[in-house]
């Protein structure tokens, strides 16, 4: 390897400057999106405005998974481009693992939960 | 990243670099620390997914209803949402290189991060004088774990907050500098995403409930 075709190398691996800038636009945005997505969820549950609270629950946990795809684009400035692509790829593999411990644990839990014997039950059984 | 394969003067084609190329310092920190958040991510859902078993096990104890001020908790959150957008100036004023605007702002959001402090141990405060302490039920054992977890994060986010104006004031806006506050930035941004997880699934569902 000559030495012409080394510096020609390295220029190709200019990694430093991946990762995306905000500007103060999308800062601006971003900001304005997060308090409407924070203060929809709290007038919800404080003023009891929808019928029940089934519907109130699905509703500020979608505000909440929407407000969080926010701050990733604009405060985080998540894209498929930066490093990459490398720090798409560990996000993705996070969610896939919070998303396997979160409803897994749930799942399990609230069946241990509904099929267990209750305690005064088991103290009847000597 | 595309690695062109490569030969050798006889024309072989080559597969791997027979030594590696130099980089330039620091060219990997990014992606490092965007890793750790992940794994820190991992630490807060094993948290919220424990919150979410024993959440509503009260032992016959305080239910969220009792304790949480939702007012109180919508001034928190609004703390921390405007101290994300000033850490936001403070990352525009550094491209421009401003040090004195950058660190005004690095102050500014230092003050939202310790008002979220001051609240955050105001209320674990007023909860523990009236008897939900962590010991209380597994409701609050949970509930003190994330939150408390959460708090420590947002205070040791502060010292470094403060690490990096002594920094800046000691050495200005260097490329070393700089690449410390973009981490800080990444840190103080996913804390955030981290509370909107925390406001909506232990404060507002919690009063739903």
């Amino acid at each position: 390897m000559s030495t012409d075709t080394r510096a020609a190398h390295a220029d190709d691996h200019h990694h430093g400057d991946s990762h995306a800038h905000g500007t103060f636009s999308t800062y601006m945005l971003g900001f304005v999106l997060s308090v409407v997505l924070t203060a929809i969820p709290f007038w919800l549950v404080m003023s009891g405005a929808l019928p029940s609270k089934q519907i109130t629950a699905l509703v500020i946990m979608v505000f909440a998974v929407v407000q969080i795809v926010v701050h990733m684009i604009y405060f985080l400035h998540m894209n498929t481009a930066s490093e990459n692509g490398w720090t798409m790829m560990a996000l993705i593999f996070t969610i896939v693992m919070v998303v396997i411990a979160l409803s897994g644990s749930l799942w399990v839990m609230s069946h241990l939960n509904s099929n267990m014997m209750p305690m005064h039950e088991m103290t009847g059984m000597k | 990243m595309t690695v062109a394969v490569q030969s050798t003067q006889s024309g072989e084609p080559v597969f791997y670099l027979a030594d590696e190329h130099p980089h330039p310092e620091g060219y990997s920190t990014s992606l490092g620390f965007w890793i750790y958040l992940m794994s820190d991510c991992l630490i807060f859902a094993i948290l919220f997914a424990t919150f979410g078993v024993l959440g509503g096990n009260y032992a016959a104890g305080p239910a969220p209803k009792d304790l949480f001020d939702l007012n109180l908790v919508a001034v928190n959150t609004s703390m921390l949402l405007l101290s994300s957008i000033t850490y936001g100036f403070a990352m525009l004023t550094m491209q421009q290189n401003k040090v004195a605007q950058t660190q005004v702002w690095l102050a500014i959001t230092g003050l939202f991060g310790l008002a979220f402090i001051g609240i955050e141990l105001t209320e674990f405060a007023h909860m523990i004088h009236e008897g939900a302490t962590p010991q209380r039920s597994a409701f609050l054992s949970a509930f003190f774990t994330l939150v408390g977890t959460h708090g420590l994060h947002v205070s040791c986010g502060l010292i470094w907050l403060v690490t990096l104006m002594v920094q800046v004031q000691k050495f200005g806006l260097i490329e070393a500098n700089r690449r410390r506050l973009m981490c800080l930035s990444m840190f103080w941004h996913f804390l955030d995403v981290v509370w909107i997880g925390v406001f909506t699934f232990v404060y507002l569902l919690g009063v739903l409930r």
